[in-house]
């Protein structure tokens, strides 16, 4: 019963210091049919996009690689707020801060209510702010986020 | 005859799980977990489970060794709770969670007593979960067997 059409999968890259959690996200993305990658902390985020923690990025500046992080194909990225070392918010400024994924929606979540703090992840230009624990109702909330993601990149992909 | 044995323990199953939300050992995360086992991921629920009591078990030890210190040292012991929280409230382990809020309240207030009963409770609630998991797991073994064997 399904349309050959769009049966566009995302890839969702998910960042969790919670064995636990990374569980129950990876399952409940795969449930909702998303290709999934998760890892242990921001660090291993930026790693894993080909970003590096300090400011400059390490990929060489030559435009046409600009294009490279389409090949990772990494549509959404959703963390975890509280982690050691760089938190989830640290993750979000990081990722605002970079040419090359400043568009890729980011999503926060977290285990307390804390309306400052979903405040300032908004603000600073997260799509989202989910509460722990994540529900699948939640995870069908991200598939707009990336159809509207996607559809700006189609726009912007003038050849 | 599996017939019949394979309904009375759906039926014990159905009331231990009853009985656990309840009594609040459980509340609706744990139905979360459930509906996303299935038949590509048939032992879901069983390694969330695995997984939650190691952790929980080193959490555990590690918060006895630093209630036991001379000098307790709050904030590393607000982290651990913290990290427990976070798991219980994972996989639906309510009392067990409310534990780990007075704990880390006790924590907060800096109250050595308060935090050693705190803890107390924490570990008498995880045993509880964990005992009547460890239950429910065999049945759900057990019901799955036989119904293979139909």
């Amino acid at each position: 019963m399904e349309m050959a059409v769009d049966k566009t999968q995302f890839h969702v890259l998910a960042v969790d210091d919670s064995l636990i959690d990374r569980k129950l996200i990876e399952r409940l993305l795969k449930t909702s049919s998303f290709q999934v990658t998760v890892v242990d902390s921001g660090s291993k985020a930026l790693e894993f996009l080909g970003l590096n923690d300090d400011e400059h990025e390490q990929r060489d500046s030559n435009s046409d690689e600009d294009q490279d992080h389409q090949d990772l194909g990494v549509n959404l990225i959703i963390t975890d707020y509280c982690m050691p070392g760089m938190t989830g918010y640290d993750l979000l400024k990081r990722i605002k801060k970079s040419s090359c994924f400043r568009d890729i929606p980011v999503v926060i979540m977290s285990s307390e209510n804390i309306p400052s703090r979903i405040n300032r992840c908004l603000e600073d230009g997260a799509e989202e702010f989910l509460l722990k624990p994540v529900q699948l109702s939640d995870v069908n909330k991200l598939r707009p986020h990336l159809m509207k993601a996607r559809s700006n990149e189609r726009l912007f992909d003038q050849h | 005859m599996n017939h019949m044995a394979i309904a009375a323990l759906k039926t014990q199953r159905r009331n231990l799980v009853q009985s656990m939300f309840d009594e609040g050992v459980l509340d609706n995360q744990f139905n979360q977990l459930q509906d996303l086992q299935d038949s590509s991921n048939p032992n879901f629920v069983e390694e969330v489970i695995a997984l939650f009591c190691n952790d929980a078990e080193r959490i555990i030890t590690e918060l006895n060794r630093y209630l036991n210190d001379q000098n307790v040292d709050f904030s590393k012991l607000d982290s651990y709770v913290h990290q427990l929280k976070g798991s219980s409230s994972s996989i639906g382990a309510y009392r067990l969670k409310l534990a780990c809020v007075n704990l880390r309240q006790a924590s907060e207030e800096r109250n050595k007593e308060e935090c050693a009963g705190a803890f107390n409770s924490i570990r008498r609630e995880y045993y509880v979960v964990r005992s009547k998991l460890q239950v429910l797991m065999q049945l759900e073994r057990h019901i799955v067997n036989l119904e293979n064997q139909q």
